[in-house]
């Protein structure tokens, strides 16, 4: 057989062959493998897709997490900032009035303690001038008898007021 | 092909020894050992308007113990010449359809093929999208290869409906070639007759999808005057052709020329009838069957994509240049 003139037998087989190959292949096999491979290849970039978005979800909530943390924080402070604000505030308050209700206290004792003194002065008053009418009346009583004794009593009298 | 045959042919006539080896024939020749020749006969099919459909043996038309064909052998009206060519003795017109080595070796192609194919397309029946297993994982990346690398790239964004196509040309033409290596084996993918209905093929598949703007580009030029289409059109025309008369020609010359370079070295060791060009002749088969292999995966590879590319020029919508 020739080299390069082909020969009409093989040429024929060839064709039924190759076609025959050519359309079992199509139906049989290149038909579900490629599209088996389309289907794999668009659910790994599905799965690549969702797991960006998952990705960036999470930053998104980790993000979101932080504000809230952040806030938080922020609240704490504030209301520690507050506490500690009402606390000096009611502690200033009670030695404002502590202060008052002594001044108070001490402006009451004294209140009493002049009218005590008062009373007493008043007391003391009365008893001088008893002490002295009684001194007086002695002494009266006595100067009338002699000069010398008035003068002995008046001594023993001044004694006695100082004993007293 | 070839090892371990024919002291005979060899040794008297490498030229005869070498092309019986790359032609086509109408019985498979394994060995000969002494003067026993191991054979494989095969169906001899003859259409003729006057007689009808024939069937006959190849082992009708030879001498039954040198295997040798020739006219003196005519068999019911027929004869097989010294060139393996079917003749008719009465000289009257008839088509051969033989079974001849290089169609059983298609067949061979062919069954290997579908098994390789078919056992990976049921690993996605199975287990549907997942990771390939088997013939699968074998297949599967020439598969995403071709649609990917030639078919996306040379066809464009219309590449799906060619791909079917492009690996069925690719699988056929690849395990042809490995095939063709073999000791005994048929050289199928370098016999013209398998490479030009491949390349017709692809020229008819080509030229139907050939939308408006190939055929503007082929008839009516853009951009060249009109005095000048007189020379352009002809040769667009002639290009038209040219293009499968190419990819036939690249096949059947680089697996062809191949086969001759190991058939050679074999060839040489009977010439010389020496242990020193045995061992040596032997080393540089063992190279150029190494170079072969890279050479039978880079062929098919080019056929389809040139396939491709000439798809890719049909399918193409431009608005431009060129």
């Amino acid at each position: 057989m020739d080299l390069i003139l082909p020969s009409s037998g093989l040429v024929f087989w060839q064709l039924i062959g190759f076609l025959a190959l050519l359309f079992i292949l199509i139906k049989f096999a290149w038909k579900p493998m490629l599209a088996a491979l389309e289907e794999r290849e668009t659910s790994i970039d599905n799965a690549l897709k969702s797991a960006e978005l998952a990705r960036t979800e999470m930053a998104n909530l980790k993000a979101e997490n932080e504000k809230l943390l952040a806030e938080a924080r922020l609240e704490r402070d504030t209301i520690l900032k507050k506490a500690h604000e009402s606390s000096a505030k009611m502690i200033e308050d009670a030695k404002q009035e502590s202060l008052k209700a002594g001044a108070q206290m001490i402006e009451n004792a004294k209140a009493v303690i002049e009218t005590e003194k008062k009373a007493a002065l008043a007391d003391v008053k009365t008893q001088v001038a008893t002490l002295t009418l009684e001194v007086a009346e002695k002494l009266l009583r006595k100067n009338l008898s002699e000069d010398k004794a008035q003068k002995e009593l008046v001594d023993e009298f001044v004694k006695d007021l100082k004993l007293n | 092909m070839a090892a371990g045959s024919e002291t005979e042919e060899g040794g008297e006539d490498p030229t005869g020894f070498i092309m019986h080896h790359i032609k086509d024939s109408h019985e498979w020749h394994f060995a000969t050992i002494g003067h026993t020749h191991v054979t494989l006969p095969l169906p001899v099919i003859v259409y003729s308007s006057d007689r009808g459909l024939e069937f006959f043996k190849s082992s009708d038309f030879q001498n039954h113990e040198t295997h040798v064909f020739g006219e003196e052998y005519a068999h019911e009206g027929y004869y097989i010449d010294s060139h393996d060519h079917v003749g008719r003795v009465d000289g009257a017109s008839f088509i051969d359809f033989s079974i001849t080595k290089n169609v059983v070796m298609m067949f061979l192609v062919i069954a290997i093929v579908l098994w390789l194919v078919l056992s990976a397309a049921a690993h996605y029946r199975r287990h549907g999208t997942a990771a390939p297993k088997g013939a699968a994982s074998l297949v599967e990346p020439i598969v995403v290869f071709v649609r990917d690398e030639i078919a996306h790239k040379s066809i464009g964004p219309k590449y799906k409906k060619f791909v079917p196509y492009l690996l069925t040309l690719f699988f056929f033409i690849w395990v042809g070639n490995l095939l063709g290596l073999l000791p005994g084996a048929a050289n199928l993918t370098g016999n013209i007759a398998v490479t030009a209905t491949l390349a017709v093929l692809t020229f008819i598949l080509v030229n139907i999808n050939g939308n408006k703007d190939y055929w503007k580009h082929v008839f009516m030029t853009p951009g060249v005057p009109l005095p000048l289409l007189l020379v352009i059109v002809p040769v667009e025309i002639i290009g038209l052709f040219t293009k499968p008369f190419a990819l036939m020609v690249r096949l059947f010359v680089a697996i062809t020329a191949g086969h001759i370079v190991i058939l050679a070295f074999i060839a040489l060791i009977f010439i010389f009838q020496s242990y020193s060009i045995g061992v040596v002749s032997t080393l540089m088969v063992t190279f150029i069957n190494m170079i072969e292999l890279l050479v039978a995966t880079i062929q098919a590879y080019v056929f389809t994509l040139f396939t491709a590319m000439y798809i890719g020029s049909a399918v193409a919508e431009h608005h431009d240049d060129h």
